[in-house]
């Protein structure tokens, strides 16, 4: 077809497909463009501070020393509870929708959940900053604290139990001469990161509350890209389970979910990188601090907030190490975004069937 | 009745309480819209005067004002988002299904794919390179055209999934009359499916009309109400983020009233989409 159109007589056949590819190269220019422009801006800061902008800690804009490493350490982790809250709701609601709900119930939980996508950003930190912070302060922290925080069993036994599982790698890395830390040194750097994890004074603003905001702002997009990835799973394949006598629950673990699987973990990849490049709401609620978080109770800063914080008032060297920040959390959300698309492609590829 | 072994009495339990956990988790994910728009209403609802709509912002301190210079220039932001974003997105909409698999094509689609997944604040630094440092300031000309380019994903790929419903024989239908390829288009195919191709409008402009990061230091802000394309202009999101993070109650008051009408707004789009494709 598309040789009739590249050959057609019809001089309005040939006029339009001119005009759809003018279009087509426009909007890929859009997007070549952006990392050419992006990169221009940043020029200054890539050609004076290199790649020693990622893990230098310092962020001082008065003294001319940039580091992006408290943002992207805020971004990681305030993304990364957030993906700890909000897949296993996700998924669970994607179950529930497809095999659990009744038709109607169904179609009304996918539209609320629909809904919820479609609440501006700003909204959700204005609601993060005036309604979830207090509660966060005032009940949640303090309870976290008391259970879970610093001198408590489950933080002693967190960190032996990541002691266990980080050492021999360690002992690998010894092999090949990387490493030298011993067991003493290891345990006691995972102590005190686990026991300082729920630790400082409850302020409400802070990582932690980012990272639920940020976690309800993703369920909507993992939700609806794991329903999807559930519809392919084709009805013989539960029908099969169902039929070899597993209850439901079986036929969802066994059957549905275990398909699914790398659909799904595409899905929560997604979400991620929709959390990673989320502004406003974060901005918003996780305090604002240039320092590289010991607990998840402390105010951070992310890579996109510390853009919209300061971008306004930054000239010079600052204004360029801001959009250097910007084109590094550009290329982390393609590389996620391409990473997703290639992991599924990779798993689907790969299964024996 | 038989008796159930001690087993399967054990997986029975087992899923009743793993069904359980799923309705819980299903709920867990619907509650927030509730919490959150409840909240909208008990706080903003007493705000919501004629006032707002029609007044510009007192300074810090005097209580009144409203919100008419944000709502004028979200319109002018959205206006001109639109012009450039809707016939870009629906031309490459169409492209992509038309070209199908060629070069250009191919290109366009990784390059669609990879838009919609840029963080919107990132799109705000390129209008900043791209249009507010050779304007020398800030203007709604670059806030439109960042939110345009969020809309033109958005439409592109909603009018391409449209299009692809439509069956072949309408296309061979057409050709095999002798009408040019482009006519089959644009005055047999899209008008079939124009409802369709108005929902991905009316989604892109509910997205775009609540994104406030690419407009920060694009269109910036102002407290005055619209003074022409090339200064900076208010925009509804970008004053709810200026309010909420600010001291004043009345200010705060305003963020709460600011946010449930945008709420309001994008809410409504929404259910007009839902209604355009339930009616087709």
């Amino acid at each position: 077809m598309n040789e009739r159109l590249k050959s057609g007589r019809n001089r309005g056949d040939r006029l339009f497909g001119f005009l759809l590819r003018l279009a087509a190269w426009l909007t890929i220019g859009l997007f070549v463009g952006m990392l050419i422009f992006i990169t221009r801006l940043s020029w200054e800061a890539i050609s004076t501070i290199g790649p020693r902008f990622w893990s230098e800690t310092d962020w001082n804009p008065p003294m001319e020393i940039f580091g992006a490493a408290p943002f992207i350490a805020g971004t990681l982790a305030s993304s990364a509870i957030a993906v700890l809250i909000s897949a296993p709701v996700s998924i669970g609601t994607a179950v529930f929708l497809r095999e659990i709900a009744p038709r109607k119930v169904a179609k009304v939980v996918a539209f609320l959940v629909e809904l919820l996508a479609a609440i501006p950003s700003v909204v959700y930190g204005l609601w993060g900053v005036f309604v979830l912070a207090p509660i966060m302060r005032d009940d949640v922290q303090p309870f976290l604290a008391k259970w879970i925080g610093p001198d408590t069993y489950f933080a002693s036994a967190c960190a032996h139990l990541a002691t266990a599982i980080l050492y021999p790698f360690f002992l690998i890395g010894d092999l090949f001469g990387f490493t030298s830390v011993t067991f003493a040194a290891l345990s006691e750097k995972m102590m005190t990161i686990f026991h300082g994890l729920f630790d400082g004074p409850p302020l409400g603003l802070g990582l932690l509350t980012s990272g639920v905001v940020l976690a309800i702002m993703i369920t909507p997009t993992i939700t609806a890209l794991s329903r999807e990835v559930l519809l392919t799973v084709p009805d013989s394949v539960r029908e099969g389970a169902l039929g070899l006598g597993a209850t439901r629950w079986e036929m969802v673990r066994l059957a549905l979910l275990r398909t699914a699987r790398a659909g799904l973990i595409g899905a929560v990849i997604l979400g991620l990188g929709r959390a990673i490049g989320e502004t406003m709401a974060v901005t918003m609620v996780i305090g604002n601090r240039n320092v590289i978080p010991t607990s998840l109770f402390e105010p951070a800063q992310t890579m996109a907030s510390v853009i919209a914080n300061e971008y306004n008032e930054a000239d010079g060297l600052h204004l360029s190490s801001l959009a250097f920040v910007g084109l590094s959390l550009f290329l982390i959300s393609l590389i996620i975004n391409f990473g997703a698309r290639l992991l599924v492609r990779y798993l689907e590829g790969g299964k024996s069937v | 009745m038989f008796e159930l072994s001690m087993r399967d009495r054990k997986r029975r339990m087992t899923n009743y309480f793993s069904l359980a956990v799923i309705c819980v988790l299903a709920f867990m994910a619907i509650a927030p819209l509730f919490f959150i728009f409840s909240y909208l209403l008990i706080r903003g609802w007493s705000g919501l005067t004629i006032e707002f709509f029609t007044e510009i912002p007192k300074p810090v301190g005097e209580v009144g004002g409203g919100m008419a210079n944000a709502i004028s220039g979200s319109l002018v932001l959205m206006a001109i988002a639109s012009m450039i974003g809707v016939p870009l997105g629906l031309i490459c909409g169409m492209a992509l299904s038309e070209l199908k698999k060629t070069f250009t094509a191919r290109v366009l689609r990784v390059s669609v794919d990879l838009l919609t997944s840029v963080p919107s604040i990132v799109i705000g630094l390129f209008a900043y390179a791209l249009v507010v440092v050779p304007m020398k300031g800030y203007s709604a000309w670059a806030g439109g055209f960042a939110l345009s380019i969020v809309m033109v994903p958005i439409v592109a790929r909603s009018t391409e999934e449209i299009l692809k419903l439509v069956p072949r024989a309408v296309h061979e239908a057409g050709l095999a009359l002798g009408i040019p390829r482009w006519k089959v288009l644009v005055r047999l195919i899209v008008p079939g499916v124009r409802s369709g191709i108005v929902t991905g409008v009316l989604l892109a402009s509910a997205r775009v009309s609540g994104e406030t990061a690419p407009l920060l230091f694009t269109a910036f802000s102002n407290s005055y109400g619209f003074r022409g394309f090339s200064s900076p202009t208010a925009s509804l999101p970008v004053q709810i983020y200026t309010y909420a993070t600010s001291h004043d109650e009345t200010w705060r008051q305003l963020a709460w009233t600011g946010a449930l009408v945008l709420v309001f707004v994008v809410f409504c789009l929404n259910l007009l989409t839902r209604f355009l494709v339930r009616r087709q």
